[in-house]
């Protein structure tokens, strides 16, 4: 398992290379970079004073450099104006936008988008299990259909729209300030027990609106896997011997039902990243999407370019996980070598 | 002592449209320490009366009325009211897996695949016994010793699909037993699996029933299993029992004509050669078309008999490979060094266990593969021809004259297409005519398996078995072919539909001057039809000769074993338990001598009888021992 786990790692290399070099093909795509937009726009508006700066920006960052040298540079591979120094060696980069080092741009953003990516998938998961558990045992009664109702509305309804309904709501039966991500005196403050809880609180709508659709999608699969697992030979055997409903329920027919779901885990975080975008605009929350969805519209290369590596290192890394798991789980997975073998 | 007694049993399936009975008023009672079959078609009701007594009816059914009285032997011969309690309530299922244990048909899918052996036979001990883990496990290896499950040590730790069909089956066995049931409800418990297994676990489920003083409650559809096992049955049909009484009773004089009928539509070794089979709903097929006349077998070059194909020596290996195709190690010789003729106009029966090659031997028949050595060659007018060396043009039109019936007729035909459709494929692929006498032409074929024409528009799922079977034979005829596989077309059938298709088959062929090749495990079946049999086992052909030769006077070893582990369903020819070989007689390499093959030694034939021939390898130093005769070797 652990020789696994290292091949796997070893793999992600050049996998990683690639990424890198597709994320940085497509962000220079549109004609231009940052400071020549800059230097166009000061053109335009006849304002040229600052242009030498700007030109002086292009040289330092090497903009005016080929293509693959300035890939090169960005990853670490190539001498830059200032010798070795990219992502390998730890420089994250240049946000031209916010006039800052990336790191201190998405850095305080990271831990929150985290924080609210696991809070969802574990929204997802606790409402979807049980619902999706009922719906299957119970096909066709009054409450399956009821859950299959909200679920469609669930899908159906976009999620700008449910923020804006439930923030309204949250604003005006609990009292919490509309948007944003704690209680507006505590910005700035050290952590405390009213900061977290302030947190928490504001975490909620937000889970809720990003996770809807999601938890939707989740009951009507598991419902139908379940469907199918449970009407199998392998389940009746096991009510034979005298099993309880419930129990024979968890130990045989949802375990095979899960596999999916763990398969699923390494897409669903790109999904909640790109997916959390136009809510978390909507909710003013600090995450990464806003920032992306800025960088890629001011063709910020440095700082675009880093989330989505980000994200896809998110991704490698959740796949990973639920090909562990998966093969820890099911023994057809582990054993598949053997088992051909025979 | 009835330890079982059923009283007026009725039980209701309701469905999309309507109630619908499945069980009608139905009595018998179970002795105790006795194994009583309950026997019928699929569709009589038998499982679902099984499931009644478990209380683990599916639910979309339920019982209206009737009885299921149980005397409780761990509570004074109480008597309870199985049908009366709630069937997911603590009372039954304290009797379900203790008292009452089931072994299910399928050992394939009757296992979970995520679970170890162990933990899935232990869980009964654990729910009913109290027990903890540790003994539990131990319990577990004493059933699995019990079982003859080779080393129970390893085996507890085993998962399903690391098992072959028949361990799984011993297996579950071990599960239904492991509270020591007083009353055993055994399945259809080896209707999956191979002959020779079938008869090891009979045995294995009287040795335990003797040892664990248990009474039997069989459900089948084999005649021969009932001979074999039982000591009373009941015949269902459509939810009613038919006829009811001891074993003697019933084959020696049965009453109703339902189970006369029955017991004329089995295939048995022991059959006249030309008796026919008498199927429940014969069919007539129509052959009175202009252009389904027979193959024109009076020509100089093609008269009946000669050799039509022939496989030289052909080997098939097949390698396994890795997820990323890379070749690794493994590889397993599927054909090994196959020689056969397959002579005009007969049937050649081949016959063996699963992983035989049989089916593998027929494919290549048919160039679904390349070989990896040896020739096949086929009769045209121009002379033999190897089919290995045909281009892609001639290979399209050898496809005309080489059709395949398959053995599942549920998943052979497209869900999604009309019967129409199905028939008229092969037509189009192959450009014949137009669409007018395309029609023409399937109407020929509906007639020909007498089907009716108005089934046309409609598709594979409103069909039975044997229609679909039968579809599947108008659609290998629809070219004219000159000779057919038919890779056990009957294995997935009732034993009354297995009859008329079977008939149809032999019909057809005489009719038609076809060449069959027909794979089956089933011995009785292939005796029924062939004129030859060729024996396989392990890639290699063991035997070929006539028919009533190998059924008569069987040299090889393994032959023999196969012969002795077919159940035959007269009272006569009991088997004999006592003197199965066991798994070692399907192993070349425990044969005795000289038949005896290690892992390199190449087949040899010798002929043995005019036209019968023995794999004896041993023999290829010491011709001399054949002029001793057959039945001394």
């Amino acid at each position: 398992m652990l020789n696994y786990i290292l091949r796997r790692l070893l793999v992600m290399i050049p996998t990683l290379a690639a990424i890198s070099f597709l994320i940085f093909f497509i962000i220079e795509l549109p004609e231009g970079d940052y400071i020549s937009n800059q230097i166009s726009m000061l053109r335009s508006t006849g304002e040229s004073a600052s242009i030498g700066r700007l030109e002086f920006l292009r040289k330092e960052f090497a903009l005016d450099r080929p293509f693959v040298e300035r890939y090169g540079i960005w990853v670490g591979l190539w001498p830059g104006p200032n010798g070795f120094d990219g992502l390998i060696q730890g420089n994250w980069g240049w946000s031209f936008e916010y006039d800052q080092p990336v790191g201190e741009v998405v850095g305080p953003t990271l831990p929150l988008t985290v924080a609210l990516n696991l809070a969802t998938v574990l929204f997802i998961y606790c409402v979807a299990f049980p619902i999706g558990i009922y719906s299957a045992t119970h096909q066709y009664s009054v409450g399956d259909y009821t859950f299959t109702l909200i679920g469609y509305l669930g899908l159906a309804t976009p999620n700008f729209l449910l923020a804006l309904v439930l923030m309204y709501l949250a604003n005006s039966w609990f009292g919490l300030t509309v948007g944003g991500i704690m209680e507006e005196h505590y910005i700035g403050e050290p952590m405390s027990g009213g900061k977290v809880l302030s947190i928490v609180a504001h975490l909620i709508v937000p889970v809720i609106v990003i996770g809807t659709s999601g938890t939707a999608a989740m009951i009507r699969r598991l419902r139908a896997n379940l469907l199918d697992e449970i009407y199998k030979q392998y389940v009746t055997t096991a009510r034979s011997k005298g099993m309880r409903e419930s129990k024979l329920l968890v130990k045989y027919p949802l375990r095979v039902a899960l596999n999916p779901f763990i398969a699923d885990i390494g897409n669903l975080i790109p999904s909640l990243v790109s997916g959390s975008v136009i809510v978390s605009v909507v909710l003013n929350l600090p995450t990464v999407g806003p920032v992306l969805l800025g960088a890629l519209q001011s063709q910020d290369q440095f700082l675009a370019g880093f989330i989505l590596l980000f994200v896809s290192i998110l991704t490698l890394i959740g796949m990973l996980v639920s090909d562990v798991l998966l093969g820890y789980l099911d023994p057809r997975i582990r054993l598949g070598k053997e088992g051909a073998r025979q | 002592m009835n330890l079982l007694d059923v009283k007026g049993l009725s039980v209701e399936f309701h469905g999309d449209e309507g109630h619908h009975q499945v069980v009608r008023d139905v009595s018998f009672s179970v002795p105790e320490n006795k194994c009583v079959a309950l026997v019928g078609e699929s569709g009589s009701g038998k499982t679902v009366i099984s499931r009644a007594v478990m209380g683990i009816l599916p639910a979309k059914s339920r019982i209206t009325a009737g009885q299921i009285l149980f005397r409780d032997n761990r509570k004074n011969g109480e008597q309870i009211d199985i049908a009366k309690l709630p069937p997911a309530g603590p009372a039954m299922r304290a009797i379900r897996g203790d008292q009452i244990a089931m072994i299910f048909q399928e050992p394939m899918v009757s296992l979970s695949p995520l679970h170890t052996i162990g933990d899935q036979i232990s869980e009964a001990a654990k729910l009913h016994r109290f027990v903890g883990s540790k003994e539990a496990q131990e319990l577990t290896k004493d059933m699995l010793r019990l079982v003859h499950f080779p080393e129970p040590e390893r085996a507890i730790r085993a998962y399903p699909f690391e098992l072959s069909g028949g361990l799984r089956q011993r297996a579950l066995i071990a599960m239904a037993m492991i509270c020591r049931p007083t009353l055993l409800i055994a399945d259809e418990p080896t209707t999956a699996l191979d002959v020779t297994i079938q008869a090891e676990i009979l045995k294995l489920i009287k040795e335990v029933q003797a040892e664990l003083n248990m009474t039997l409650l069989m459900i089948t559809h084999d005649f021969g299993v009932v001979t074999n096992m039982a000591d009373e049955v009941v015949v269902v049909y459509n939810g009613e029992v038919m006829e009811k009484g001891s074993v003697e009773d019933l084959f020696l004089t049965p009453q109703h004509p339902y189970l006369k009928a029955l017991l004329n539509a089995v295939p048995s070794l022991s059959m006249e050669p030309d008796e026919r089979l008498v199927p429940i709903r014969p069919i007539k097929p129509r052959t009175h078309h202009s252009d389904l006349q027979p193959q024109p077998v009076g020509k100089t070059h093609a008269f009946r008999g000669t050799a039509l194909i022939e496989l030289e020596g052909v080997c098939k290996n097949f390698t396994f490979k890795n997820l990323r195709g890379k070749k690794r190690r493994g590889m397993t010789t599927a054909l090994d060094n196959v020689s056969l003729t397959v002579r005009r106009g007969e049937c050649l029966g081949i016959v063996g266990e699963s992983g035989s090659g049989k089916t593998t031997a027929s494919l290549a028949m048919l160039r679904a593969f390349p070989l990896t050595r040896g020739k096949i060659s086929y009769t045209t007018e121009d002379g033999p021809r190897d089919i290995q060396g045909f281009s892609e043009k001639e290979l399209f039109q050898y496809r005309k004259k080489a059709q395949i019936i398959f053995q599942d007729p549920f998943s052979s035909l497209n869900p999604r297409r009309t019967l129409n459709e199905i028939l008229q494929e092969p037509l189009v692929i192959h450009r014949m005519g137009d669409s007018l006498s395309q029609g023409a032409r399937i109407r020929e074929l509906i007639d020909l398996v007498g089907l009716s024409p108005r089934y046309l528009r409609r598709y594979p799922h409103s069909f039975s078995g044997g229609q679909r079977q039968r579809i599947g034979i108008a659609r290998a005829l629809a070219l004219n072919p000159e000779f057919l596989i038919c890779d056990e077309p009957t294995s997935a059938l009732d034993v009354s539909v297995q009859a008329q298709i079977l008939n149809l088959l032999k019909d057809l062929k005489d009719e038609l001057g076809l060449t069959y090749v027909f794979v089956s495990h089933n011995l009785a079946v292939v005796d029924y039809i062939s004129d030859r049999v060729a024996v396989m086992c392990k890639g290699k052909v063991v035997e070929v000769g006539p028919t009533r030769q190998i059924i008569d006077n069987p040299i090889h070893p393994y032959t023999r074993a196969l012969l002795k582990a077919v159940p035959e369903p007269s009272l006569d020819h009991k088997l004999d338990f006592s003197s199965l070989a066991g798994t070692a007689s399907s192993d070349p390499t425990q044969w005795p001598s000289p038949y005896r093959m290690r892992y390199t030694t190449v087949p040899y034939l010798v002929e043995i009888e005019t036209d019968h021939w023995v794999c004896a390898p041993g023999m290829e130093s010491m011709r001399d021992i054949v002029g001793l005769g057959g039945s001394h070797i």
